[in-house]
């Protein structure tokens, strides 16, 4: 049997990483294939419909996976990640001469977030807002970035946006993952010192590979085992590594998806979906 | 565990340079050892959690203080050094994968394989090269400045008519000369680093030389002169030749070698200033390409003495395959004659005649002497001589 993986075509490179992987993975005795969609939504539904074995999933497709499979009675694993997406966390950003001092001292704002469905730049952060009293709509505007709508912000370029609205003036505040604090000012998107770190959240964690209970074990078992045999000192992976963005990967982990599942839950952010979904099954 | 080292940035940020102290300081750290890092940017922790994750690293905090845990992942595992920068640190065979990376350079296992055809060091190489690159470059001259061009050019309007003849040809078999090299110069591995800028050099010599016939030849005409089938049917023999060895054989060796003398005659001969300064340069040009030539291929002969039968073959084949052709269209041949009569009275005719005689011979003589320095037999050489081709070039 071909294990089939999906993944999300967010960007071009999708391609190269995965020929690469399953290329790998078939040198190491597993025979895989890979189906791309072109939101995590699709994605989700065909994991469920058994369409693919496994699902390389943004936390949020994560969680919209977890709760549609609970429908039909099946469990989801996460059964492992990239080093890079444990511990992160996602930072208010304000003008270094803003005189705010906490986020409820941004009542009355407007916060410039990424994609409506980013965790990073948008749902978390809104979420922790919600925690110190602001409404998001109502206590605050929420100004929308919106770069590739079910991507789940893995496209930067809201980010970005959100970034260049905040130093032109257009915003009081903008929402970014930690890593792109400092990208966008290698990058010149952000002056050096233009802007301040107003919040921090707590750590969260990000992508993760998902399974169902009822999927091929024996093969996903194998999967993971060669994931996690990977090396970043082996030359032939090192440049795929690099594509998608880690140094090893590491067993998966769904502790760091709890401030994700709250904000969702605080927003009711995937309800109309999982109706749908849920009624197509 | 090791003690651990501390690094105090000062006010400096992260976005503002102290990625590089971070990077030397972690450099530095013995194994096993923590990196803490102190600092007054208010964004210092946030910005280097995120970047030690991103570089593997380990990363904690603890009542204000922060560390780096090195990850120990090794992107220079396995990496290889690129020969030595040097020419004593020529390989014979250099990887494909040192591809485009400096002779010398330390590159990192699994970089992508880029393949040059020309990778042999006993095909390419002459430890001449890095010496006739640095004289090319010293000897390398202004068209604007170094040819006298508001000189008078008092000759008759046939005599110019010669001229821009003379000079269609040179363009044509100019642009021959600085194709065949070029072509090369994409299909050679750049650990020959010298050899490519000679190529490159050559190239460029040879785009000068277009440039100042053309200019010569526009002085007073706005038509050139005639290039005819034999011309060009000579000279496509030269681009098709799929073989290193062999094209600069050919070319340089033969061709060039040949032209050599046809400038010196019109440095001698040309009817004005003009003319003869730009051949004179031209002619020193030429002769570091006919240099290059017999240095690498005596190098290669030396290491592969079947070559000697196969550059004689190349000859021959290209004699045969000319064979039906008219060589040196008869206008070149009457123009260079006008050019050495200096005027059209039979007895300048006469000794113009002679003179073009005597360039063909000395031709012939300076191929002979090239080829017995390939190792040639006199008789040999002699033949095959007897065989270039009819257009020169």
């Amino acid at each position: 049997m071909t294990l089939l993986l999906g993944a999300v075509a967010y960007d071009p490179k999708v391609v190269t990483i995965w020929e690469g992987f399953c290329a790998f993975f078939a040198k190491h005795g597993l025979k895989a294939d890979y189906v791309l969609y072109s939101n995590y939504e699709r994605q989700v539904e065909a994991l469920v419909a058994g369409q693919v074995h496994v699902a390389w999933n943004s936390p949020l497709a994560h969680l919209q996976t977890q709760r549609l499979a609970a429908r039909r009675g099946w469990s989801t694993t996460a059964f492992c990640m990239r080093d890079t997406d444990q511990d992160l966390t996602s930072l208010v950003l304000v003008r270094r001469d803003d005189p705010a001092r906490h986020l409820a001292d941004l009542k009355g704002k407007v916060v410039a977030v990424g994609a409506p469905d980013s965790p990073q730049a948008t749902l978390i952060p809104l979420s922790a807002l919600a925690q110190a009293g602001l409404t998001p709509g109502e206590d605050v505007t929420v100004q929308v970035h919106d770069v590739l709508r079910g991507k789940h912000g893995d496209h930067v370029g809201g980010e970005r946006d959100a970034v260049r609205a905040l130093v032109r003036g257009d915003a009081d505040a903008a929402c970014v993952i930690d890593g792109n604090h400092l990208l966008f000012t290698r990058e010149g998107a952000l002056p050096a010192g233009a802007v301040r770190v107003l919040y921090q959240t707590p750590p969260y964690d990000h992508c993760v590979f998902s399974a169902l209970s009822v999927g091929p074990a024996e093969q996903i078992h194998r999967l993971k085992e060669l994931l996690l045999g990977m090396s970043y000192d082996d030359p032939e992976v090192r440049p795929l590594l690099d594509l998608e963005g880690l140094k090893r990967w590491r067993e998966g982990r769904v502790s760091g998806l709890a401030q994700l599942d709250e904000a969702i839950e605080r927003f009711g952010t995937i309800d109309g979906w999982l109706a749908e979904a849920g009624s197509r099954l | 565990m090791k003690e651990d080292t501390t690094l105090d940035l000062g006010a400096l940020g992260l976005d503002a340079g102290a990625l590089l102290l971070v990077k030397r300081a972690l450099r530095a750290l013995p194994t096993g050892a923590r990196l803490e890092v102190r600092g007054e940017s208010p964004d210092l922790g946030h910005q280097l959690r995120a970047w030690a994750r991103g570089q593997g690293h380990g990363y904690g905090e603890q009542d204000g203080r922060r560390w780096i845990s090195p990850g120990g992942v090794g992107r220079w595992a396995g990496a290889e050094r690129a020969g030595g920068v040097a020419p004593a640190g020529v390989v014979e065979r250099p990887s494909a994968r040192w591809g485009l990376a400096a002779r010398g350079a330390l590159v990192e296992a699994g970089s992508p394989a880029l393949h040059f055809s020309l990778d042999e060091k006993s095909m390419v190489w002459s430890e001449d090269a890095g010496r006739l690159y640095a004289q090319a470059v010293a000897a390398q001259w202004d068209p604007e400045t170094a040819i006298p061009w508001d000189a008078a050019i008092p000759h008759d309007e046939e005599v110019e008519d010669a001229v821009v003849q003379v000079m269609t040809y040179l363009i044509e078999n100019e642009t021959a000369a600085l194709l065949v090299p070029a072509r090369f110069l994409g299909q050679l591995h750049p650990h020959f680093r010298e050899v490519m800028q000679l190529l490159a050099v050559t190239t460029a010599d040879e785009a000068r030389h277009i440039e100042v016939f053309t200019r010569r030849a526009r002085l007073r005409r706005t038509l050139l002169g005639l290039s005819t089938h034999g011309g060009q049917a000579s000279l496509k023999t030269l681009l098709e030749e799929p073989d290193f060895g062999l094209a600069s054989f050919l070319l340089s060796v033969l061709g060039e070698g040949s032209f050599l003398s046809l400038l010196w005659f019109l440095q001698e001969h040309a009817p004005d200033p003009i003319t003869r300064q730009i051949c004179k340069l031209a002619a020193q040009d030429e002769a570091r390409h006919v240099a290059f030539g017999l240095a690498h291929l005596s190098r290669h002969v030396s290491l592969d003495p079947g070559l000697r039968g196969r550059l004689a073959l190349a000859v021959q084949h290209r004699h045969q395959s000319l064979a039906q052709t008219a060589g040196l269209n008869e206008e070149v041949f009457d123009a260079l004659v006008v050019l050495a009569a200096g005027g059209f009275d039979p007895t300048q005719i006469a000794q113009g005649y002679e003179r073009v005689l005597t360039l063909q011979a000395d031709m012939d003589h300076g191929r002979k002497l090239r080829l017995e320095r390939l190792g040639f037999h006199p008789e040999e050489a002699a033949a095959l001589s007897a065989l270039h081709t009819r257009n020169f070039m």
